[in-house]
């Protein structure tokens, strides 16, 4: 996982924003994949290296978590809503099951749920992006025109409708159509930004020389658009991830998707069923909300690492320089030294948008 | 004008989709209201199928294309038939009667967020790196969070513990009767206050970070350096020069958000039992009550419709250079 989304960004170009050219070389062994990640970790800034962190934590918790619960998640205890102790360690539903059991399976499920969204979500946008760009014309037109529409549709309430038609009978199928769902409603945003990508990409010579050479389409899309873009894909694909865990744990919360198997949003469901809030269990409902938000702020956070590396300016806003003892911006004007003198903190803050920030009128400064 | 009219037939076709759509969901899937009412009570006789069938209009309708033709002939008159649920009040009433809660408490909080998110995001984006911009990481955070987490935790304390506010319903209908009164406006004021608050903290960061990034982008042009060149003040070049153009992709977002206040916050409406349009919906979905079901689910995408197309319009009036775009098409 962590391979798969880091790999993008190795040899970015920087001021390519976005358009880096990725030449995956064929030779590259695990020491040279090895040494490209570190080179990309240490570019990471500091906000996106704590995502990648949590996420890893997070995709490990998944991986083994499971086979560590303690208790099976759903057997029923006589032991109701007990506060966290040595024995539960955060406690028990009001049925006496175990919420640390059913946190380490819901964190797995919740994982497994937006994994396969994201891959689903991200092959239908590529393939409708690509084909849209690459067919051209009356097929451009069409694939555009059903990507703005399912863009413009409103996503929940569609969920919604569309889980709650298929709620009696999605009981003893898992998550399977709550993925087919959510992943058949989170295409359009990827296929939109891939479509652009792909058609300045059609453009240059390098695809000119592949056809000159009388390469087929398929194959030209396949080895020369697809791996310029595996920075963009991947960007898209953690965007899925990301719309996958808030849909699907807020479907989950309102009873739409199959209440008995532990995912973190059914847990909250049950948790809100049970009436947690009004008993104050708060060992029940705040593990897996915290969960959920950690999750989803790692993915933001990764996210916008992705944007610095790619678009310089955001890249360098954060860099400020201290003349005299003053923090300087680059939106600064070139500091005069007299400006410096004594002021800081909010003060200096609030007067950073006066006149009198720019030019100091007391001569007397200039010293 | 071409630009206008080209969005304008997209949105028809796209709404022409969303009623489409709207007629076939509900037809395709599996389980409809008869099997739900029926489920509910199991000492029902087998005749009572049909009885039910014949009084709620659901049984052999004709073909499926002269049921095409009268259900778009519905659409047009805004008529849905009777609620199942609710049986014989009409769909439209009932979801009448939660639209006005929906307006007033998300659209007031969506343009909380978004005035507050975008001056914050300003202020962010022109001191990039400053205190308020490295606080951004703890804001994605709030954002992060699902409104309804965020919302069980505020009941919590804010409710529970503190008994600061109420947190339930939309006004007490016990003491209070709906009226221009202050007891009752103070009241609904005090119920919408922990869902309100809900939705600004956890749409600001996303106001905020758009804002900034942009923002970012833009003081970093040559006419912003030109401006503090001439000496302009900060506040000036700020809020004339750079915001000024960064908030265009803002207000496309904010026009997106608008068309959403109608679809309320879905999942907030449930926690808070606020009697909106989220809440309708969601109880129309486990009822199967598919008429209101339908009339909610057209009415939020005609909002979504009608709110893009008028971001649209704003922007041709607003950026010049859609206007120039338009012309050298």
């Amino acid at each position: 996982m962590t391979t798969m989304l880091s790999t993008p960004n190795t040899p970015g170009v920087p001021g390519a924003s976005g358009a880096e050219l990725v030449r995956p070389s064929r030779k590259s062994g695990a020491r040279n994949v090895l040494s490209a990640l570190a080179a990309t970790w240490r570019r990471l800034p500091g906000t996106a290296k704590t995502g990648v962190i949590i996420l890893v934590v997070f995709i490990l918790i998944g991986i083994i978590g499971p086979f560590l619960i303690p208790y099976n998640p759903g057997t029923t205890t006589p032991l109701q809503s007990a506060a966290p102790s040595g024995s539960h360690l955060l406690g028990t539903t009001q049925t006496g099951q175990d919420v640390f059991s059913q946190m380490l399976v819901g964190i797995r499920l919740t994982l497994e749920l937006a994994f396969w969204v994201g891959v689903i979500a991200t092959a239908l946008s590529v393939v409708v992006g690509v084909s849209a760009a690459f067919l051209g014309g009356v097929w451009d037109e069409a694939l555009s025109l059903v990507t703005n529409i399912f863009l413009v549709l409103p996503a929940l309430p569609l969920l919604v409708l569309l889980l709650g038609f298929l709620n009696g009978t999605s009981a003893g199928q898992g998550q399977l159509p709550v993925i087919l769902v959510l992943a058949g409603l989170g295409w359009p945003w990827g296929a939109r930004v891939i479509r652009a990508q792909a058609l300045t990409i059609r453009s240059r010579d390098f695809i000119a020389a592949a056809r000159e050479t009388g390469e087929r389409s398929w194959r030209v899309i396949g080895f020369e658009i697809i791996p310029n873009m595996v920075s963009l894909i991947a960007a898209s694909f953690v965007n899925t991830v990301l719309y996958a865990v808030g849909a699907s744990v807020a479907l989950a919360f309102v009873g739409l998707t199959d209440p008995n198997s532990f995912s973190l949003g059914t847990i909250l469901y049950w948790a809100q069923l049970g009436s947690a809030v009004q008993n104050s269990w708060w060992w029940w409902y705040v593990p897996p909300g915290v969960a959920v938000a950690l999750l989803g702020s790692a993915l933001v956070l990764f996210n916008t690492g992705i944007d610095e590396l790619s678009n310089p300016r955001l890249r360098d806003a954060r860099r400020s320089t201290k003349v005299a003892g003053r923090r300087v911006w680059p939106t600064d004007p070139t500091p005069v030294l007299g400006a410096a003198a004594g002021h800081g903190g909010l003060a200096g803050f609030a007067r950073s948008f006066s006149r009198k920030s720019l030019i100091d009128e007391k001569a007397g400064d200039f010293s | 004008m071409q630009f206008i009219l080209r969005r304008l037939a997209f949105y028809l076709v796209a709404a022409w989709v969303a009623i489409t759509a709207n007629f076939f969901i509900p037809r395709a899937m599996p389980g409809n209201a008869i099997d739900a009412i029926l489920a509910k009570y199991p000492t029902l006789l087998p005749a009572a199928r049909q009885a039910l069938e014949a009084e709620l209009g659901q049984g052999n309708q004709g073909s499926l294309w002269h049921q095409y033709v009268v259900y778009i002939g519905h659409v047009f008159t805004l008529n849905f038939g009777p609620s199942l649920y609710n049986y014989p009040t009409p769909a439209t009433t009932i979801v009448a009667t939660g639209i006005y809660w929906t307006l007033g408490l998300v659209g007031l909080a969506t343009v909380i967020a978004f005035v507050v998110g975008t001056v914050l995001g300003i202020i962010a984006g022109w001191r990039a790196g400053g205190w308020l911009d490295r606080s951004l990481p703890a804001m994605m955070f709030l954002q992060a969070t699902p409104y309804f987490f965020l919302a069980l935790i505020l009941i919590q304390v804010l409710g529970i513990s503190l008994h600061w506010f109420p947190v339930a319903e939309a006004y007490d209908g016990i003491n209070y009767t709906p009226g221009w009164t202050w007891g009752y406006i103070t009241n609904v004021i005090d119920h919408g206050t922990l869902p309100a608050l809900t939705i600004v903290a956890t749409s600001v960061a996303g106001w905020m970070l758009q804002m900034r990034n942009v923002m970012v982008t833009t003081t970093g042009e040559d006419y912003v350096v030109a401006a503090q060149a001439k000496g302009l003040s900060n506040r000036r070049v700020i809020f004339t020069y750079a915001a000024r153009n960064a908030l265009l992709p803002q207000l496309q977002g904010f026009g997106l958000a608008l068309g959403f206040v109608v679809a309320g916050a879905l999942v907030m409406e449930i926690v808070f039992s606020y009697p909106g349009i989220g809440y309708l919906l969601l109880n129309a979905v486990a009822a199967k009550d598919t008429p209101v079901m339908q009339c909610i689910f057209l009415l939020i995408t005609m909002a979504v419709l009608v709110a893009n197309f008028l971001i649209d319009l704003v922007l041709v009036f607003v950026d010049p250079r859609v206007r120039s775009r338009e012309a050298t098409r």
